[in-house]
């Protein structure tokens, strides 16, 4: 099967978009049923967990690099730094460590 | 409700300006994946500006890299994006209740989780003139990035394009772990979500699912499980996963 890759984005969009308005333009009550409520709430952390390892060890030249950027990401972001910062952080940890890899 | 047009527009502008800063840094790497999904600076930017959600944009373009089918970048897109119904849901009870429709979607449009921080953290109810200011302000940053990471990442040494395609998951641990300080169960569950995806991608039979369905079915099993041992139990950790 052909795809397009504009319908990908149209797919993409239109979905995020609905998934984002519907709550604020339908539901004005709160959410009742706490299992729902600990699922959604549960969501975002199992995602970016399971999207970031192990494949941040595949994203560089190096697994090395990959895992120091991790531990050096996790540390800072424990320590309050902002998303930015982290970003950064992650970013040099690689940049520098790839030119002794 | 009546809100002073120009006042709220300009302090959202303002407010806006570190989070476009950030996205812009952000996006390039997106931009990056985005090329090695095979789109043009052009369709990046597209995705951007209509998607403007970092883990659902990359989960997309991994699908999209793996020539998924629609339906699958669908589900993937509800799943990934799950957090934003929550926030959603939040959101309806910071406006006015007079907001009429057409407001209520252009800051649905604009729900970013950086843009419902500093809306929540608005005094009172929220001015729709407030988020159309930070988002407006944000999201060039993220359409100006993700392009400039298509055209750019060309043009920069492996092991710069490398440096900054770590830049996201940095930004996931920027997003998970702060929470994860406070919360011992949740620093459990982001350890063992790790685990098994490590084990799923490492074992002979699992290791055969597309990337896109183990994140699928991880986050459907591992969150599901998580409710169940762990009730979220009031608001208070609710604005936490936000």
């Amino acid at each position: 099967m052909e795809h397009n890759t504009y319908l990908y984005i149209l797919v993409m969009a239109g979905v995020t978009y609905l998934v984002r308005v519907l709550p604020l333009t339908l539901i004005r009550r709160e959410i009742k049923n706490r299992f729902i409520r600990s699922f959604l709430y549960y969501v975002p952390y199992v995602t970016l967990a399971v999207m970031t390892f192990p494949a941040i060890l595949s994203a560089t030249a190096s697994p090395i690099s990959g895992l120091a950027a991790l531990l050096a990401g996790i540390a800072a972001a424990w320590f309050g730094r902002s998303l930015l910062q982290v970003s950064v952080i992650c970013c040099a940890v690689v940049f520098v460590l790839e030119l002794f890899l | 409700m009546n809100f002073p047009i120009k006042t709220s527009l300009r302090r959202g502008m303002r407010d806006g300006i570190p989070i476009m800063l950030g996205y812009l840094a952000v996006a390039f790497t997106l931009g990056i994946a985005a090329r090695n999904a095979g789109l043009n600076a052009f369709q990046a930017a597209l995705t951007s500006f209509t998607n403007h959600a970092s883990a659902g944009e990359y989960a997309g373009l991994t699908l999209i890299a793996a020539r998924a089918t629609y339906l699958e970048v669908a589900i993937m897109e509800v799943v990934v994006n799950a957090r934003y119904l929550l926030m959603s849901c939040a959101l309806s009870q910071k406006l006015a209740p007079d907001t009429s429709f057409l407001p209520r979607m252009l800051i649905g449009y604009g729900l970013t989780d950086e843009v419902f921080g500093i809306s929540m953290a608005q005094e009172g109810y929220l001015s729709p003139w407030y988020s159309y200011g930070a988002f407006g302000v944000a999201v060039a940053g993220w359409t100006v990035g993700s392009a400039l990471g298509v055209l750019v990442g060309n043009i920069l040494p492996d092991r710069a394009v490398y440096a900054l395609s770590v830049g996201l998951y940095g930004m996931f641990l920027a997003i998970i772990v702060p929470p994860a300080r406070k919360n011992r169960f949740l620093c459990g569950l982001i350890v063992v979500s790790m685990a098994a995806s490590a084990l799923f991608a490492a074992l002979p039979l699992l290791s055969e699912l597309s990337e896109g369905v183990r994140i699928i079915l991880l986050t459907v099993l591992l969150s599901a499980g998580a409710a169940l041992l762990r009730p979220v139990r009031d608001e208070a950790e609710d604005k936490e996963g936000a």
